[in-house]
């Protein structure tokens, strides 16, 4: 750590793993419901636990993001933050919003729309939230001594994802806008700009850890995050196939679609390269391992998994079926939850002091959410292939088939228990790394 | 080989094209001659009970257009498989509905509401879904 206000990222990630844990617990109680044990479905019943676990993501990722932000833009600008007890205040302020949204929806207080189910009031309250925090960041980048790729794509990335999420304010009385439009906020985040901060934390981490030379990694970057949009702008159209718009889309969907595992196998081949290429070993050896696995896992869960169904011959059968969630798991886990993961496990050891680098417990968190992980992708996979063959090619009805793939959901709740373990080693890393403070700023940080 | 010049000016050109092009596609599609989205018939009983799905979140079950939760079936073309009566009854019913022991939560809608949603039902079946419509509805007409 470089900068004394760096340390306001710890709150951010400590916010950040306590709703990632909550995410998990709304998670098992959905998997024990597709199980046929559904006890709690008086307190919480399905579509509230469903809200409360993909919007707990939501902010969770996003808080990891402003903490990742919160350290690289005072590293990378070369001052202190502009003001640290505005980012306090930001961060409390987006603990509320996201505590009182939670809360509502156990009391029927939402919107009902998928991903943004968060009501209009407390939409506002998000928007001046981020406002803030993209005041403080790109203050200090703009008041720095340098001004980098890596910060710039990083701040790009977070204020076109706060702009954003203006079309998905819009009202509409058709159902069909209503998605179309949507989809602007959904997929242009998680297949476009998130990717942009994605890239930008990679990079500042491939520089950090690999001592290959800024120039190169960051010329790459243009390249791959180039890749990403010329292919994800475009491949929004794989939402369009059947919701109601134009065929042109099935087309333009369909092509633009097939293009997106490039960026994603760039970044993987691009991460892997940069280590070989590495002189510097930097003895954090477990930030390592979550940098090359994010980059390599999301190739195989955003990039293979989303091609598997973004075909529109496919998709007519898969669109609206489990398939879809066994994507959504590896995407979101590669792509994002692993970046947080591995931005926390490079700044951790600098903030609080304590260089735990090497672990059997940070390697076992590792592998065992990684193992578990791939087991639930591959335990809603086969879920989801029997339900599109019963259901769309045998006509059977809804329920009767999903007595049938009952048991896969066993075999998921099975994995997401290796999972959830190995969730529970990285939040005891966390918390044995200790409280963050001054004296590490002596510390050299390599 | 490749200056970071040039990879920056293929990133912004890149992203410039392809969003111009999303844009004009978007506009292209929601033309009149192009639109296929049925919004000519959207009435106020269509639009309130757009409302009612959206207030009880009926997408964290259910999907519609191919969206939403997996737990719960698809309700575009509802009304072909399961006729108005069978959905009225499970709109309004005042316990929970549980075929094969999975249960939705009892709205009890009033008559009015349980009307607004088939309405609502009704509208969504006509819009054009490039083929969607019949491979989840067994019983519709096209299949």
């Amino acid at each position: 750590m470089k900068y004394k206000s760096q340390k306001v990222a710890y709150w951010f990630f400590a916010l950040s793993m306590l709703l990632f844990g909550l995410q998990i617990i709304y998670g098992f109680i959905m998997g024990f419901a597709h199980a046929g044990y559904d006890g709690l479905h008086s307190f919480i019943p399905f579509n509230t636990a469903r809200a409360v676990h993909t919007n707990l993501l939501v902010v969770w990722l996003l808080s990891g993001f402003m903490g990742a932000a919160y350290y690289i833009i005072p590293e990378e600008a070369q001052r202190e933050l502009v003001s640290v007890k505005w980012a306090y205040v930001q961060l409390i302020s987006l603990a509320l919003v996201g505590v009182t949204a939670i809360v509502g929806y156990h009391f029927n207080y939402w919107e009902g729309r998928k991903f943004l189910e968060i009501p209009r009031p407390l939409d506002y309250l998000v928007v001046a939230n981020v406002l803030l925090f993209l005041g403080l960041i790109l203050t200090t980048l703009f008041k720095g001594k340098r001004r980098t790729t890596t910060a710039l794509v990083l701040s790009m990335g977070l204020l076109f994802a706060a702009l954003l999420y203006l079309p998905g304010m819009l009202p509409f009385d058709s159902q069909v806008k209503d998605s179309f439009f949507r989809w602007w906020v959904v997929h242009l985040w998680v297949e476009g700009v998130w990717e942009l901060i994605m890239g930008g934390i990679l990079s500042f981490l491939l520089i950090k850890l690999t001592g290959v030379d800024r120039e190169v990694i960051e010329k790459w970057l243009y390249v791959i995050v180039g890749l990403t949009f010329l292919s994800g702008v475009l491949g929004t159209g794989h939402h369009y196939y059947y919701i109601g718009v134009n065929k042109i889309w099935l087309i333009v969907g369909g092509i633009f679609s097939a293009l997106e595992p490039l960026a994603f196998l760039a970044m993987a081949l691009f991460a892997v390269n940069m280590y070989r290429k590495g002189e510097k070993k930097h003895p954090n050896k477990l930030a390592l391992y979550w940098t090359l696995g994010a980059a390599i896992v999301s190739f195989i869960g955003a990039g293979l998994l989303g091609f598997a169904h973004t075909l529109p011959q496919t998709n007519l059968y898969t669109h609206g079926t489990l398939v879809t969630a066994m994507h959504g798991h590896l995407a979101f886990w590669g792509a994002y939850a692993m970046i947080v993961l591995a931005i926390i496990s490079y700044s951790l050891p600098n903030m609080t002091g304590r260089k735990l680098y090497e672990s059997t417990r940070g390697r076992m968190a590792f592998w065992m959410s990684n193992i578990g992980m791939i087991g639930m992708t591959v335990a809603f996979g086969v879920a989801g292939v029997v339900q599109v063959y019963l259901e769309r090619k045998m006509k059977m009805e809804f329920m009767e088939v999903q007595k049938e793939v009952e048991i896969h959901f066993v075999v998921l709740i099975i994995c997401a228990t290796l999972f959830m373990t190995g969730i529970i080693l990285y939040f005891i890393d966390f918390y044995k790394h200790g409280r963050p403070n001054d004296e590490a700023l002596e510390i050299p940080t390599n | 080989m490749l200056s970071k010049k040039q990879a920056r000016a293929f990133f912004l050109g890149g992203t410039v094209v392809t969003f111009l092009i999303f844009i004009g596609l978007t506009i292209y599609s929601f033309s009149k001659a192009n639109d296929q989205s049925n919004d000519e018939n959207i009435t106020e009983a269509v639009v309130r009970g757009k409302k009612i799905w959206e207030e009880n979140n009926c997408m964290g079950c259910h999907t519609i257009l191919g969206e939403g939760a997996y737990y719960a079936p698809e309700l575009t073309k509802v009304i072909d498989r399961r006729g108005e009566g069978y959905i009225k009854a499970v709109l309004m019913t005042p316990v929970d509905w549980a075929p094969n022991g999975r249960k939705m939560v009892a709205y009890g809608f009033s008559q009015e509401e349980a009307e607004d949603l088939i309405a609502f039902f009704d509208w969504i079946d006509d819009i054009d879904l490039n083929g969607f419509d019949t491979v989840v509805s067994p019983l519709s007409k096209d299949n």
